[in-house]
């Protein structure tokens, strides 16, 4: 399937950022169709167009719509999710520096659709770049009367605010930012009550990656049957892909999903680096399982890449070769885990603590025979007990590179060092690989308890 | 919720094989233990919102491919359920979550103080694994860390359940305590620049499935297996909270909420938990004290003392007959106490000056307590449960924590319509729904106005009450019998309206002593003098003449015509409104039996010193403010020498000469019980508009227009939503003259001056500060900062405290600390004061 240029069409002009640029460019052409819309026509388009939740679920969109009461009284959110931290991740980024309007666009069909007069984006704290685009965008769109009172005349009353967050992954979980963004601890919630009846401030809400908003416009304007003359019966439509690591050409690609994973490495990226050959890779971000070569072949959809044991995720490929040792990343990731476990519940909180500290002490060559069953029992203990899926997807990185790379695990263990090949491979790998950490860390807040 | 009245539908489910139908909505935790099934849990607790925290309760529900938490999981009809007790999914998912709490865990239970009675340590006892299979190095913290002079955290141990935070959050509405950081470093912790400011806070302590949180004041003081628990009842307030009073070595070393949901469901305030120091204190009066020939107080024999006490009360009937002597109690009575001391007046003394009220006090109270002498109702629950509260002379979290806190539950749950009548909304402010202001010591307009209906300014609230019927309830405080005529109002609007009435005292003898009768013209279960009913057959004879009240007595004695005080458990030089009065009272006259627990400032005017024993010494009963009598048992031996009070009232009985016929405290009890309890509402018994008994008020001091009903916009995280309008607070009372524009209320701190808190060094240091709280209007028109000295300024003198400018008050109002700051209000004189900034005093800020 050859690439194709529906989200990055505009990624390659130079003013497609601006209003006048995006105009010129066909933008807008969706929430004029919207506007003259039935808001229940617009929820069936996107339901018949079957777009999936680009945040990394996959959940239908235009069912998520359909599940917002209308009837409550209470006023209507939609929100944004803009804090794209899943590692490996970079998709939304350009889509909001390059494309702004898009997003913008999206949103107010979005609120049209759903009878929302007030939406929120929650974008990444760290996306400085893409926040001034978006701030620009914003008010650009409320001066030409895009967003605010009365949109195009209309009669259409759609305002955005733009909220920066405040750097914590678990924020990206839709509980947690709903509660981030009311300016509380960001921690998930329990659900029921679910965003849809009892989100923002108590108040039906809906809650969309940047991606899938942006989608929207086209699918009103182009219709679903476009929509679905690309990518599988299930999983429709085009699709970005973040490639990241041993690649010639890293980036985001779009191509329609299903697209074999072979297929977007060696067109658009070029290939694995010279002289290296594909070891394993990770399909949708770090919480997705682990893949190896053999499943370069793989589509690039939701229900092949599940077939193959993995999730689809944020769609971002992370591509290692056989000079990587896996143990090594995966320590990378257990300790971004470890860090970013929001601390709410127990089997997250201390599992991905302690998993951190067995994999450094495996890469420190201080590893017991029975490490690698206890890496497992604390995963099965984390997977499907954790209150949200931080906890899962901190294991997916450990449990399946067991699954393929055990051998590696026993060598470091048993030999106290790493396949010959493997870079870097002197000295201790947890001090070269930039894993250091102090053994002792200063409690926290000590001084904070004199009265 | 788990609480609430289980509609109609069931649901049918499954557990472990077997089956059972549930109210909709009920958690499969609360559904398992229906059966007996108890399925671990840390974070879960029947009284907080499920958080689902500790993922400790995982069972497997038929159908789902990930275990579920017990805790956070309604019900549905047909569900099966499997626990770890027919589940492995569920069996090993427990276990594992129950390693990883242990991984982090100090495991230094020989030396915590939860040792012992510790839910972690108990469910590793029966699921956990016998050792670990870790090497790593666990997380430090410094410890322990004080989150308030009474409370100490030790974050290792800690499990991170949200418990603690979210008592404070949800029940007792003090969010000082909350979760920082994040990952393994989440810890409780206050913030830098908020103290802990609880009077709950010991609650936090109690419901700690770890040893993270404990008391400085319990620390390593004992083992819980070397503990003997008795039931006890509270002593230090009218709620009646349950306890359970653990002893070792025959001393009390903790006090604990007793389960009981009826009562104080499973809490207590920290004066009920921490306030027993005084028992054991050195300031205990241990041995009867008799004052010689000289003039010097000599240690004497029971013997020796009573029949002194004895032959100066028949000295005293002898010069100026029976009304030559007077009684007086303080609110530490039991009712049994009550009684005896009641009956020992009339009967063996023949005299009616009798009283237990120490605080403000007017004649027309009596038709009021009299209805309510001896009823029981409206109870907690029917509070709960009530559309619409009218509180009035009641500072709620000050006076009466327990039924704050049950306020808080009803308005949190049911959105409870709280309305607020007088000059102070208070701890009520966050919760009220509406505040009908009125200048200190105007209540009874208003009042009656609510009772009549037709008041445009108050059609919302009369709405709401003919919508609640005779659901709804009127909380009347002990302090609105320092308005005129407005504790009658209260309890005409109950009667006109047929709503619950009940009148809220402050201190846990004070209801008993009503239904004993203890105050002037009374006689047990409301009756008065003139119809005694079956008292006059249960007794020898009754008083001829009517008696005095506290301040008549003690006037009396200041002119020489009572020439004897018996006073049991007051302290009037600290504690009476004109203090120089007391002084000049107890100086004069002949003689003053004081029976006592502790020294006191009117202690060194005793002629006979009798030593009582405290609530834990003795067995009794105490009446809550609903009038529910809850007896309990004698914990541990008394100090020294000391009896019960009913047992010297009754040894002084026989040095008189007259046998009351009683052996023991249940003698006592048998003979007051039916003397005591009336059958029926008080509702039923108040004196009727056209009966004469309550008296429309004619405020002295009028203001220029009537107040207005004042929106309170409610705050919060859970607030019920509000779209109505929020019009800014209006008040009206400039009146009062120019001199002392400021009318005054005076209210008792919880944790005050207290002799009953002698010892409890923690609990004191967490005392609020005593302040003069202004409106911010006021303290901005006369130049106060927050926290600034002010000085009050009375006919008769002046006091100084800092400033707390807040909203509670009304514009024209101070409200003055009670009992905290060893300066008793009663020196300024008179009922109005103004304020005079304190020269080179700046905000505490």
């Amino acid at each position: 399937m050859p690439e194709v240029q529906v989200l990055s069409q505009r990624y390659s002009l130079s003013d497609g950022h601006t209003l006048d640029g995006y105009l010129r460019s066909g933008g807008m052409a969706g929430l004029r169709v919207a506007l003259d819309m039935a808001p229940a026509d617009i929820i069936t388009l996107v339901k018949d167009s079957g777009l999936r939740g680009r945040g990394g679920a996959g959940f239908p969109t235009g069912v998520k719509w359909g599940f917002v009461p209308q009837d409550t009284g209470r006023p209507i959110y939609l929100v944004v999710n803009a804090d794209e931290g899943e590692p490996g991740t970079f998709k939304d980024r350009e889509l909001m520096e390059r494309d702004p309007f898009m997003l913008l666009e999206g949103m107010a069909i979005a609120a049209r659709a759903l009878g929302c007069a007030r939406s929120f984006i929650f974008i990444r704290g760290e996306y400085l770049w893409p926040g001034i685009r978006l701030e620009e965008a914003i008010a650009e769109a409320y001066t030409d009367g895009w967003l605010g009172k009365d949109i195009q005349g209309s009669g259409f009353d759609f305002d955005v605010t733009l909220h920066y967050a405040a750097g914590a992954y678990i924020c990206g979980e839709e509980t947690a930012l709903l509660d981030a963004l009311e300016g509380r601890r960001g921690q998930p919630r329990l659900r029921p009550p679910f965003p849809a009846v009892a989100g923002l401030y108590a108040c039906p809400t809906v809650v969309n990656n940047v991606e899938t908003i942006a989608t929207v416009p086209h699918i009103i304007e182009l219709g679903a049957e476009w929509f679905r003359s690309m990518g599988t019966e299930k999983s429709p439509g085009p699709k970005l892909f973040c490639v990241s690591g041993e690649v010639v050409r890293p980036g985001n690609y779009e191509f329609p999903m299903g697209t074999p994973a072979r297929e977007i490495i060696e067109t658009a990226c070029g290939g694995m680096l010279p002289d290296r050959a594909l070891k394993f890779w990770a399909p949708g971000g770090s919480s997705t399982p682990l893949l190896t070569a053999e499943h370069y072949d793989v589509g690039m959809d939701f229900e092949s890449i599940s077939a193959a044991g993995s999730l689809l995720g944020t769609a971002a490929m992370m591509m290692f070769s056989d000079r990587t040792s896996v143990v090594d990343a995966v320590l990378n990731w257990t300790r971004f885990y470890e860090h970013e476990s929001c601390g709410k519940c127990t089997p997250c909180r201390e599992g991905t603590f302690w998993l951190a500290q067995i994999l450094e002490r495996i890469l420190d060559r201080r590893g017991r025979e029975q490490d690698i069953q206890i890496l497992d029992d604390l995963c099965d203990n984390i997977f499907g007990r954790a209150f949200c899926a931080l906890g899962d997807g901190a294991t997916s990185p450990i449990k399946s590179s067991i699954k393929y790379f055990r051998e590696e695990y026993v060598q470091l263990i048993e030999q106290g060092r790493l396949p010959d090949h493997i870079e870097p491979h002197a000295g201790v790998v947890t001090e070269n690989s930039g894993h250091h950490r102090p053994h002792s860390r200063p409690p926290a807040r000590a001084g904070a308890h004199a009265r | 919720m788990t609480d609430t009245a289980a509609p109609a539908d069931t649901v049918h489910l499954t557990i472990d094989g077997r089956e059972l139908d549930v109210p909709k909505g009920l958690l499969v935790i609360r559904a398992a233990e229906q059966l007996g099934i108890t399925i671990p849990r840390f974070c879960d607790h029947p009284l907080l919102d499920p958080v689902a925290a500790c993922r400790q309760c995982l069972v497997e529900v038929e159908g789902q491919r990930k275990p579920f938490t017990a805790c956070s999981t309604t019900c549905t009809d047909g569900m099966v359920v499997k626990t770890h007790l027919t589940s492995d999914v569920a069996r090993e998912g427990q276990e594992g979550q129950l390693e990883f709490l242990l991984l982090n865990h100090p495991l230094d239970c020989p030396q915590c103080d939860k040792g012992g009675e510790c839910p972690l340590q108990d469910q590793t006892l029966a699921h956990g694994p016998g050792d670990s299979r870790m090497i790593d190095r666990k997380r430090r913290f410094t410890k322990p860390v004080p989150i308030s002079a009474q409370v100490a955290l030790d974050r290792e141990r800690c499990v991170l359940c949200a418990r603690c935070t979210r008592f404070s959050a949800e029940i007792s509405g003090d969010k000082f305590i909350e979760l920082f950081e994040r990952g393994a470093l989440e810890q409780v912790a206050i913030y830098e620049d908020e103290p802990y400011e609880s009077y709950f806070s010991g609650n936090v302590v109690q419901i700690c499935p770890v040893g993270a949180l404990t008391s400085t004041s319990y620390r390593f003081s004992a083992r819980p297996f070397d503990l003997r628990s008795l039931p006890g009842v509270c002593n230090q307030c009218s709620a009646g909270c349950n306890l359970r009073v653990d002893v070792r070595r025959g001393e009390v070393q903790r006090l604990l909420a007793r389960d009981n949901m009826a009562v104080n469901e499973m809490w207590n305030c920290d004066k009920g938990r921490f306030g027993f120091e005084y028992v054991a204190s050195a300031e205990r009066l241990r041995q009867p004290v008799v004052r010689d020939e000289l003039g010097s107080m000599r240690p004497a024999t029971w013997l020796t003392a009573l029949r002194a006490a004895a032959g100066r009360i028949q000295a005293a009937v002898d010069a100026g007959g029976p009304a030559a002597v007077g009684v007086l109690t303080g609110g530490r009575l039991t009712d049994e106490d009550a009684y005896a001391v009641g009956r020992f007046a009339r009967d063996v003394v023949g005299t009616d000056n009798v009283d237990f009220r120490l605080r403000p006090r007017t004649d027309e109270e009596r038709d009021v307590l009299a209805a309510v002498a001896g009823t029981l109702g409206p109870t907690y629950d029917e509070v709960e449960h009530a559309p619409v509260v009218v509180v009035a002379g009641l500072e709620t979290e000050e006076e009466v924590p327990i039924l704050h806190l049950r306020l808080r539950k009803a308005w949190r749950k049911h959105r409870q319509r709280i309305v607020v009548v007088g000059p102070v909304i208070g701890s009520l402010e966050e919760i009220a729904w509406r505040w009908i202001q009125t200048p200190a010591g105007e209540e009874s307009s208003r009042l009656t106005a609510l009772a009549s209906g037709g008041d445009a300014d108050l059609s919302e609230v009369t709405d709401a009450l003919d919508e609640a019927g005779d659901r709804g309830v009127v909380l009347a405080g002990e302090r609105l019998a320092h308005s005129p005529g407005a504790l009658p109002a209260a309890a005409e609007l109950a009667r006109a309206r047929g709503l619950g009435f009940a009148w809220v005292p402050r201190r846990n003898g004070a209801r008993g002593a009503v239904d004993a009768g203890l105050l002037p013209g009374l006689l047990p279960g409301g009756r008065i003098a003139a119809e005694p009913g079956p008292v006059a057959d249960a007794w020898g004879r009754l008083p001829e003449q009517p008696g005095l009240d506290t301040r008549g007595m003690l006037e009396a004695a200041a002119a020489g015509e009572v020439r004897a005080l018996y006073l049991i458990g007051i302290d009037p030089v600290r504690d009476f409104e004109d203090p120089a009065l007391a002084q000049a009272a107890l100086e004069r006259v002949d003689t003053v039996i004081v029976q006592d627990l502790l020294q006191n400032e009117t202690t060194r005017f005793a002629d006979v010193i009798l030593p009582a024993t405290a609530a834990q010494e003795r067995v009794g009963s105490f009446t809550t403010w609903e009038g529910r009598r809850q007896p309990f048992p004698q914990a541990v031996a008394p100090q020294g020498l000391a009896q019960q009070d009913w047992d010297i009232v009754r040894q002084l009985a026989r040095a008189l000469g007259s046998d009351l016929g009683w052996e023991t405290a249940n003698d006592v009890r048998r003979e007051a019980a039916p003397l005591m309890e009336v059958a029926g509402s008080a509702l039923s018994r108040l004196p009727g508009a056209q009966g004469g008994g309550v008296v429309p008020a004619s405020p002295e001091r009028s203001g220029d227009d009537a107040p207005v009903s004042s929106e309170r916009p409610s705050a919060g995280h859970d607030a019920p939503a509000s779209s109505e309008p929020s019009p800014d607070s209006l008040s009206h009372q400039e009146a009062g003259g120019a001199e002392f524009p400021f009318g005054v209320v005076v209210v008792d701190y919880l944790v005050g001056d207290s002799t009953m808190l002698v010892g409890a060094k923690a609990l004191k240091e967490t005392a609020r500060r005593p302040a003069v709280w202004v409106h911010p209007a006021d303290a901005g028109r006369l130049g106060l900062a927050d926290g600034a000295e002010v000085a009050v300024v009375g006919s008769a003198g002046r006091l100084v405290w800092p400033v707390r400018a807040t909203s509670g008050v009304l514009q024209g109002c101070v409200v003055l600390p009670g009992n905290s700051s060893g300066q008793a209000p009663g020196l300024l004189g008179g009922s109005r004061v103004r304020l005079e900034p304190v020269a080179g005093t700046g905000g505490d800020e």
